[in-house]
């Protein structure tokens, strides 16, 4: 298999998060054993999609009892 | 800003009274200024009347590309204290040692009574500089001038926690390394770490000069650094004589105190037998000039220390019995060390569950073998007391 780019990676990882919305929270630990599993992607590639997700505001961390990635919500949250 | 809402407090009231600090008396000041500390007091007020926090934490906030530093914080009672709808916590890492110039302070609190309720915490018990109360529209103009004035947030969720020592070095004369700079430099190596939370849990690591250890990293730390020594107690037998003809009873006082008994008086002269000391440092303590810790100095690698929130509360045990920390290549294996530790965390530890649980349930020697360390007896998990090296009697033929 091809290696993956950081930008295919995060689109993959972004689709992941979008399909498990509502039902499931990933931890960046969880996206990065997918990823592997998936395209053999290795753990610095994996950070810096992340790291893309993060600083183009497709993703934000939010906290609930550990840290999570997730979609920021359409709505800011009620508290 | 204007001054906030008055309320009768009675009970917080009753703080302010004695002679010592009294937080109720600086959030009142507080509140001569800033709104949020006035709304701050009403709320804690009915939460002594009715024994109820009225706090509720987590959830959405944060500035953007950072997964750490800022902790939501908000009133379930919003509508009565609008002030403090939004309470979020700030963590800002502070200096190493937590040294600053005045001018430094003023910056810090001038962003703060603009953007927040004024109120701090100098320092937080995870060594940060703490700004409490602010509310979610601020984050990013408090973010933005901190950074200009050289600041960066701090640590908090599943990340690795802001850095933390003690300011041996630089005050200290029974410093065995120089923690503010094992601190900076951890801090600087691990900055993805420390902003974009990766872990299962959390991760912290103090350092302290010695086995004093002021910064509790024993107790508080997942990597604690506490300074060691390999050789003897330096002595300084006229020192002591001093101290004898004052009147200390080096007999009674230090002698008989010592753990190990490994301390001898015959009324003129100490001596000491260095093999059997576990440097708990109380004599050294006792007769400061008399006896320092020796001249071989390093530092000793602990792991799994931690506060009970999830499991109970757990000590710290020993991975590296001693690391000189002054060379480049002890200073690439620590990093190597902790990468190894996060690897195997990472991949099999539970969620919420810190490193020294996770060592626990799969077992120190299985964990030691994860992370490519052989055991060695001077491992110690209490004082002459290993988890893996047993020794057995010998069978006689
Ligand atoms: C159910 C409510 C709460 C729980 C269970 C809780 C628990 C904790 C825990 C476990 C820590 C240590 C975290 C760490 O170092 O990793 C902590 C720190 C802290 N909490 Fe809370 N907390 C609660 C509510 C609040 C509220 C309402 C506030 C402020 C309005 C607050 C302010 C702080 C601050 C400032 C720290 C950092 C203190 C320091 O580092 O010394 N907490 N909290
Ligand atoms: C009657 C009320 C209170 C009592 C009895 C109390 C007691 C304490 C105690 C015993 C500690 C531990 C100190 C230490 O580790 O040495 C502590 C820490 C702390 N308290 Fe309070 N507290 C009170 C109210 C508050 C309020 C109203 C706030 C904030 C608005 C606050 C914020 C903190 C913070 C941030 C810490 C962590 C400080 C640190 O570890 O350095 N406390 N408090
Ligand atoms: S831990 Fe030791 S070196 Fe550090 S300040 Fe305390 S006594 Fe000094
Ligand atoms: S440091 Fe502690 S164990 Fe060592 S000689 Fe002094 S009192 Fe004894």
């Amino acid at each position: 298999m091809a290696e993956m780019t950081v930008e295919q990676l995060a689109d993959a990882m972004y689709e992941m998060i979008k399909e498990a919305k509502g039902m499931k929270k990933y931890k960046a630990t969880d996206l990065q054993k997918a990823m592997a599993e998936r395209f053999g992607a290795d753990k610095q590639t994996c950070k810096q999609a992340i790291r893309l997700l993060m600083d183009s505001g497709r993703c934000i961390y939010t906290y609930f009892g550990g840290s999570y990635i997730e979609i920021p919500p359409d709505q800011p949250p009620a508290p | 800003m204007a001054e906030g809402k008055k309320y009768v407090t009675p009970k917080l009231d009753e703080l302010e009274k004695g002679p010592w600090p009294s937080f109720v008396k600086e959030i009142k000041a507080a509140a001569q200024k800033s709104p949020m500390a006035a709304a701050l007091l009403g709320q804690l007020e009915q939460s002594y009347d009715e024994k109820i926090g009225h706090w509720k934490h987590g959830g959405i906030v944060g500035v953007v590309g950072y997964g750490g530093g800022v902790i939501g914080r908000y009133s379930d009672l919003g509508d009565k204290y609008p002030e403090v709808a939004h309470f979020h916590t700030i963590r800002i890492n502070q200096p190493a040692g937590w040294f600053y110039t005045t001018e430094a302070l003023r910056g810090l609190c001038d962003i703060w009574e603009e953007h927040g309720s004024g109120l701090t915490n100098m320092h937080g018990s995870t060594g940060d500089i703490i700004f409490l109360g602010t509310t979610t529209d601020q984050l990013e103009k408090v973010f933005s001038k901190l950074t200009a004035l050289g600041f960066d947030l701090g640590g908090s969720g599943s990340d690795v926690r802001t850095p933390s020592c003690c300011n041996g070095m630089a005050r200290c004369e029974w410093a065995c390394y120089d923690t503010m700079k094992v601190c900076y430099n951890l801090t600087m190596a691990f900055q993805d770490e420390i902003h974009r939370p990766a872990f299962p849990y959390k991760f912290k690591m103090k350092m302290a000069g010695c086995p004093n250890d002021c910064v509790a990293a024993i107790a508080r730390a997942d990597l604690s650094i506490i300074g060691t020594w390999k050789d003897e107690i330096q002595q300084d037998d006229e020192m002591i004589k001093k101290f004898a003809d004052e009147g200390l009873d080096i007999q009674r006082q230090i002698v008989s105190r010592c753990p190990t008994r490994c301390m001898d008086w015959d009324g003129k002269k100490l001596t000491i037998n260095n093999e059997n000391c576990v440097k708990c440092m109380f004599c050294i303590n006792s007769m400061p000039r008399a006896l320092a810790p020796g001249k071989e100095r390093g530092a000793m690698v602990l792991l799994g220390a931690k506060a009970p929130i999830v499991q109970g509360a757990q000590l710290s045990s020993v991975l590296i019995p001693f690391i000189d920390l002054e060379d480049e290549e002890s200073w690439n294996d620590l990093k190597q060390l902790l990468e190894n530790i996060w690897e195997v965390w990472c991949e099999e530890g539970k969620n919420r569950e810190r490193v020294g649980e996770f060592a626990l349930r799969v077992g120190f020697g299985n964990f030691l073998e994860a992370i490519g360390l052989e055991p060695r007896p001077e491992m110690v998990a209490y004082p002459r007391d290993n988890p893996y090296v047993f020794y057995q009697t010998a069978k006689k033929e």
